[in-house]
């Protein structure tokens, strides 16, 4: 037999494949809810509802004596579009406001404010803030702050005083200037969206074929097993990438995220983060055996690890090294750091190659490992 | 009646426990995940690297740049020489940030002008950049308070300080292990419940079940306790875990926590139980599961605080049970609340809870195939 017609035979063997797989797709809908209402569905929920922005923190502030100081102090929280202030007469009126949740800060103004402006020591102003969202409470103590050095400005101005800074601290935020956490949360989303898509897709499929029987009528085609993979990750594949165009379109059009990097280093990218998180689906599939077994599987390391471990939200650099080292394993840590760069920087290869580079070794070690395993567990 | 109950959850834990791997699968991950996201998920910067870009020969700089160095914060790793060496070591992101002092920052500082220290950030995950500004201004305010004080400068008119109730040292670990507590409990919840059903319906013994004299009832309260149990004694470890391993303070009482628990299991297997019974296999058994799970974490508040949502989104969370169960969590564990004012978060719980029952129970009748 000549070279030529056993490629040939294997390309129609493959053909066939992969249309029996695309027939299975068609009659049960969920593989294509899958791959195009999730992430439409998925990224309108999260990509408006995901933020860290925090604007109009409820804020009491208490003036134990009105007067006129203590007024244009309040005055630099009411112009703040950080704060939504609710004065209250007496401490203990908001300290019960912060127990019952109704506000996250209390700032007071004693009742000697205004005499204590005038001595040397200057007058303390209490903050209080409630330390169970410890990332809130120190981004409103940080506005606190801000609020505060207006109203310094203000005052000195007024009064024709000399305010001395020694050191003064001048922030460049590159990349994202104006700190809008959407910029880099919708990037994440879609990682970790993609990451649930392509496992989804393809957690059920191998473990089906083994638990209806199906797997061992394949086995005993000439259908080769690169093949047979080879043929369950192309229509999945397909489906994957359907999903992701939908995802880079609404992250591009609709949450107005900056594009600096190339499209096609985008798509490169995310082909290649498809076909590992297709991988892993396939590796789940194979060793479960059992669409139960499967789908519990899939449950515990797909979404929560991408969640957390990606460096979505949580900066990888402030976790102990061997939680680091746990999350090399993790492939949306790789496209979350490619995604962020390409959307925010631009084509930096120093961070896109190592990146490409841990996702060929994890797509390799998905695929050869579902490769050997199919091939030997034959019971 | 209780009889033909008792066989029924015998008949499932068997269904759960038989198989080797899906008793692996079903104990080990949550608890490792407990270790790993535990000291994962914290917004408390840890030795982020940082580069010092010094042009200026004085002392005052070097003295407050060491200042950074002693920072748990940050840790230095380069120290560059002309500006052209910035852009590269952001981009790579071998630096977080770099710090800048420019020639004549200690003439300044000692001339009595303002000395500016510049601090670039890389933006790209614009939380971590913000959290770093402010440990920066931090150190910088410190700074400043000290060279006032050394120098007999006048101090400002009014200055601020700052107490945080619940939690003083603003550990963002104590926020977040009581949220891990709760996302696991879910997680667990939804590994036993959420293909459960489905799994029957595929193979085909749910029919067989139905003509079994159980009631649907009875077959909706078979298929609870398990997923129920499971997750009473997972949740339980966690706790544990949380309190002993992670020494977050439990400063209420457990019967209030219990509480809290019991009712979010409710509402969690209910909801599993719903999905599960909706799927006609299990593939879509799974993608229920997730398309719940998923929202449900994201939109609880375990990350991202539900006040920043718009409000389109958070009316779509008062749908969340985990909302509920995570404010319960942190309620009781951090701020010792009592039972009482815990009330308007048990109610809505247990009311998807009952929803979420009677919806898979009536499913279990009228939908087959």
């Amino acid at each position: 037999m000549s070279r030529d017609t056993h490629a040939g035979s294997s390309r129609m063997r493959l053909r066939g494949l992969i249309r029996k797989e695309f027939l299975q797709i068609m009659r049960d809908p969920s593989s294509i809810a899958i791959a195009f209402l999730m992430p439409v569905f998925l990224l309108l929920l999260f990509g408006y509802g995901v933020s860290l922005d925090s604007e109009h923190v409820p804020v009491a502030l208490v003036v134990e004596q009105p007067g006129v100081d203590a007024a244009e102090f309040a005055a630099a929280f009411h112009q703040s579009r950080y704060f939504e202030t609710a004065v209250y007469p007496s401490t203990k009126d908001a300290e019960q406001a912060m127990m019952a949740g109704r506000v996250n800060a209390i700032v007071v103004l004693r009742q000697d404010f205004a005499q204590q402006l005038r001595r040397k020591d200057g007058a303390p102003i209490q903050l209080i803030v409630n330390g169970v969202d410890a990332n809130t409470a120190r981004i409103v103590s940080g506005y606190v702050q801000g609020a505060w050095g207006k109203w310094l400005e203000h005052y000195a101005l007024q009064r024709g005083l000399q305010l001395e800074v020694p050191v003064q601290m001048e922030q460049r935020v590159w990349f994202n200037s104006e700190l809008r956490s959407r910029n880099f949360l919708v990037p994440g989303l879609v990682a970790i969206i993609m990451t649930l898509i392509g496992a989804l897709l393809t957690a059920m499929v191998m473990a089906r074929e083994w638990e209806r029987g199906t797997m061992e009528a394949l086995l005993v085609t000439p259908l080769s097993m690169s093949e047979v993979i080879i043929g369950k990750l192309v229509p999945y594949f397909i489906l994957g990438m359907g999903g992701l165009v939908l995802a880079v379109g609404m992250a591009l059009f609709l949450f107005e995220v900056p594009l600096r990097g190339s499209l096609w280093v985008l798509f490169a990218a995310s082909a290649l983060f498809l076909v590992t998180a297709l991988g892993m689906g396939l590796l789940i599939s194979t060793v479960a055996r059992s669409q139960f077994v499967a789908g519990m599987v899939a449950l515990i390391a797909t979404f929560l690890p991408a969640f957390l471990l990606s460096g979505f939200i949580f900066d990888i650099g402030s976790m102990p090294g061997v939680v680091q080292a746990i999350t090399h394993l993790i492939a949306a840590r790789y496209y979350v750091a490619i995604l962020q760069t390409v959307f925010l920087a631009g084509n930096v290869w120093s961070v896109i190659l190592p990146n490409v580079l841990g996702l060929v070794i994890l797509a390799s070690v998905f695929l050869g490992v579902t490769w050997r395993k199919s091939r030997k567990r034959l019971e | 009646m209780l009889g033909r109950i008792y066989a029924l959850v015998i008949k499932e834990f068997l269904a759960l426990l038989k198989d080797k791997r899906s008793r692996i699968v079903l104990i080990g991950p949550p608890l490792i995940q407990l270790m790993v996201f535990g000291y994962a998920a914290t917004f408390d910067l840890k030795n982020v690297p940082f580069a010092v870009y010094n042009e200026d020969r004085g002392v005052e700089s070097r003295e407050l740049l060491a200042a950074f160095d002693g920072s748990p914060s940050f840790s230095r790793v380069a120290q560059i020489m002309r500006e052209g060496e910035i852009a590269p070591l952001i981009d790579g992101r071998q630096v977080l940030m770099v710090v800048h002092a420019g020639p004549d920052f200690s003439a300044n500082l000692l001339g009595g002008k303002p000395a500016s220290l510049q601090v670039i950030v890389d933006g790209r995950n614009s939380n971590t950049a913000m959290l770093a500004i402010n440990d920066v201004r931090d150190i910088v305010e410190r700074f400043n308070r000290d060279w006032m004080k050394q120098h007999g400068n006048s101090q400002p008119p009014a200055h601020i300080e700052t107490r945080a109730w619940f939690n003083p040292n603003l550990e963002s670990r104590w926020f977040f292990v009581p949220g891990i507590v709760g996302i696991l409990t879910l997680l667990v919840t939804m590994l036993v419940t959420a293909l459960s059903v489905a799994r029957e319906r595929e193979q085909g013994t749910f029919d067989q079940l139905l003509v079994t004299p159980l009631r649907p009832v009875e077959i909706l309260i078979g298929k609870t306790l398990p997923g129920f149990i499971i997750g009473l004694a997972e949740a339980s470890l966690i706790v544990l875990a949380a309190v002993f391993w992670f020494k977050v303070p439990l400063l209420g009482s457990l019967s209030t926590l219990y509480t809290g628990i019991v009712l979010f299991l409710l509402s969690g297997v209910g909801v599993g139980l719903m999905i599960s019974s909706f799927a006609a296999t299990q593939q879509q058994g799974l993608l229920g599961a997730f398309i719940f799970m998923v929202p449900a974490i994201i939109l609880s508040g375990f990350a991202t605080p539900i006040r920043n949502m718009p409000q389109l989104v958070q009316d779509i969370t008062l749908l969340d049970p985990m909302r509920y169960f995570l404010l319960v969590l942190r309620g009781v564990f951090l701020e010792g609340m009592p039972f009482h004012l815990l009330i308007p978060q048990f109610w809505p719980m247990a009311l998807i809870g009952i929803a979420a029952f009677s919806i898979a129970g009536w499913l279990f009748r009228h939908r087959m195939y």
